[in-house]
């Protein structure tokens, strides 16, 4: 099984002409060689861990109210980054929040892979197939990803789950046409060409031999739809489409805080920052993702 | 060309048919029943019964579609359960405000975008391109909604440069109604900018670096020449196509800018129809949202095959 998968990996490293060492090792060379992605990929491990030991970290619960304590600013003995109008602690709201953003881009990201890449593969691979998709392909693209929640939102109710939904089905199409795209050019190689005078039948090509090439698409198309939907997600939250209140949400307490900007701007600037440093984060490190992917098209030079 | 504007035109016109559907279907799935939200709760059931037949409730699912269909033929909209309303009157009120800012939006976006992709790919290695690299990493990165409330807090509020908020009719006094909408604009292009950034400079160092470019440097053409003509032409038809597809985005940025700066445009009546389940205002906005982003995509489309030879010359593609 791991020699069929990585016989056209090899393949295409020699069309291109970087045959150097394993696809892997030379994957992790160019990674580290880049300094702006290699400073993605540690703010992203930063943010990753934070977000799951969230729990542990955290010094108070992220909706325990401290009465006495409100509007604290950042350095306070026991409040790190300070208190909002009910006294609860912003680190341990904002930890929280973090891990919420990236569970409803998770959610996303999973939801447009599972069900975008294979209508991506068929649509590639069989004519008939491509014109029935891209049409609902079209149907989808003219909902965006707001009124699909708005819809979601007045049908069940906003929630966490409604929120990752409307952004997964907003961003199946974009995943659909990436793969769609990769499909139709591997689909000509002289590999996939080989296997069907060896008679393999069209799925097998699909799974076996195209599918392990349109990965490296699928992944960098990953790391392009995480910071969006993660900015989706707060968007939706502050609007109060998505995440609802006491479960924190960066969104939530950007709304919350620009009721009261003026008396204390700190709480209005922290959430965004942790939104920014996970974007930043994922730009980063998917920037050099595609990079090392295809060293023909760099993005840096 | 007329081959590919007809292959468009059908596409469209069959992505709107499917979306008419879609909704029709999606408002039909809504919990509650319109009749009870008419009548009010206390209602006698023979007086819900009149008005089931007066909303045309009792007929079969296709005659209601096509009387929902005719109805939207005639541009009647139904009228909003939370004001008594017509639906048409408060989207004639509120969508020119949300036109307004994102046709601002688009041109601050697209001015900026193409600059800085410029000034990125003339500077390649010096400090000019690390500073517009990093503008559009930040774009990215940074929810413009919060770009918003740090404006307020400090442009608006501290320097007191611009309004925090409010709207003067752009066409009663122009100058007034773009300074109002000046900061909320900006903040909306951000993100629009760095993509279009982002592409410009890629289009740019590909086409600076062809053949074509290169023989038309040799033939002595002036710098500024060959930028004008092969390099912003070529990036023209990429950004074309960037503003397309970051419509959806724009749309769902202009709502969430609207309630920062506390605009009275479409948002606000989108998400004051949400929060009230005013159902047909919900209905009419999404339609009205849906078959403009179509008609939008389509005249994209028709503009791109106008300034790409590639696709006048060679017909359907």
């Amino acid at each position: 099984m791991a020699t069929t998968e990585l016989r056209p990996r090899t393949e295409v490293d020699a069309d291109k002409g970087a045959g150097l060492g394993s696809g892997r090792g030379r994957l992790w060379r160019s990674l580290r060689g880049n300094k702006l992605g290699m400073t993605g990929g540690v703010l992203l491990a930063i943010v990753v861990l934070l977000a799951v030991f969230a729990p542990l970290i955290a010094p108070y619960g992220p909706a325990e109210v401290h009465f006495a304590t409100p509007f604290q600013k950042p350095g306070t003995v026991g409040f790190l980054l300070g208190t909002d109008d009910l006294g609860r602690d912003i680190f341990s709201r904002m930890l929280f929040g973090m891990r919420a953003s990236l569970e409803v881009g998770a959610l996303c990201v999973l939801l447009s892979v599972v069900v975008g890449a294979p209508l991506g593969l068929l649509a590639g691979y069989w004519k008939w197939l491509d014109a029935i998709i891209s049409r609902l392909t079209d149907v989808t693209l003219a909902f965006p990803f707001l009124i699909i929640a708005v819809g979601l939102a007045a049908i069940s109710g906003p929630s966490l789950q409604n929120a990752a939904i409307a952004l997964g089905i907003a961003h199946i199409p974009t995943m659909i046409r990436v793969v769609r795209g990769e499909t139709l050019r591997i689909k000509e190689s002289d590999f996939v060409l080989g296997a069907k005078t060896m008679d393999a039948s069209g799925l097998r090509i699909v799974f076996t031999h195209v599918l392990p090439n349109a990965a490296s698409a699928i992944i960098v198309q990953a790391t392009v739809i995480m910071p969006v939907a993660v900015i989706g997600e707060a968007l939706l939250s502050f609007l109060g489409l998505g995440i609802q209140p006491p479960t924190p949400s960066l969104g939530i307490m950007l709304s919350d805080a620009q009721q009261y900007m003026f008396r204390s701007p700190t709480a209005a600037i922290i959430p965004g920052l942790g939104i920014a440093a996970i974007c930043l984060a994922f730009n980063l490190f998917g920037d050099a993702l595609r990079d090392a992917f295809d060293p023909t098209a760099s993005s840096r030079k | 060309m007329i081959r590919y504007v007809a292959t468009k035109l059908w596409q469209s016109a069959l992505t709107l048919a499917l979306a008419t559907v879609v909704v029709f279907i999606g408002v039909r799935m809504l919990p509650g029943d319109p009749a009870l939200a008419m009548a009010g709760e206390d209602a006698s059931p023979a007086q819900l019964e009149a008005m089931r037949e007066q909303l045309g409730l009792n007929a079969s699912m296709p005659v209601q579609f096509l009387t929902f269909l005719g109805n939207l033929l005639r541009g009647d909209l139904g009228t909003s359960t939370r004001t008594g309303t017509p639906v048409a009157e408060l989207i004639a009120t509120t969508l020119p405000v949300t036109l307004w800012l994102s046709a601002y939006a688009i041109v601050v976006a697209v001015v900026v975008g193409i600059l800085f992709g410029v000034i990125a790919e003339r500077f390649r290695g010096r400090w000019p391109e690390w500073f517009t690299n990093g503008f559009a990493l930040i774009g990215l990165s940074v929810p413009n909604f919060w770009l918003g409330i740090l404006a307020i807090l400090y442009l608006a509020v501290t320097l007191g440069w611009f309004p925090a908020s409010g709207y003067v009719d752009v066409l009663s006094d122009p100058l007034r109604g773009l300074y109002y909408l000046t900061l909320p604009a900006v903040i909306l292009g951000t993100s629009l900018a760095a993509v279009i950034m982002r592409q410009t400079r890629a289009s740019m160092i590909e086409t600076m670096s062809t053949d074509y470019v290169r023989t038309a440097k040799a033939k002595g053409l002036s710098g500024g020449r060959v930028l004008m003509r092969y390099g912003l032409r070529n990036s023209l038809i990429v950004v074309v196509t960037i503003v397309g597809l970051q419509l959806g985005g724009l749309i769902s940025g202009a709502v969430v800018t609207e309630r920062i700066f506390a605009l009275p445009g479409f948002g606000k009546l989108t998400l004051d129809a949400v929060f009230t389940r005013d159902y047909p205002v919900i209905e009419a906005v999404v339609l009205v949202i849906t078959l403009s982003y179509i008609v939008i995509n389509l005249s994209v489309d028709i503009l791109y095959s106008v300034i790409n030879p590639r696709i006048r010359i060679g017909g359907s593609n």
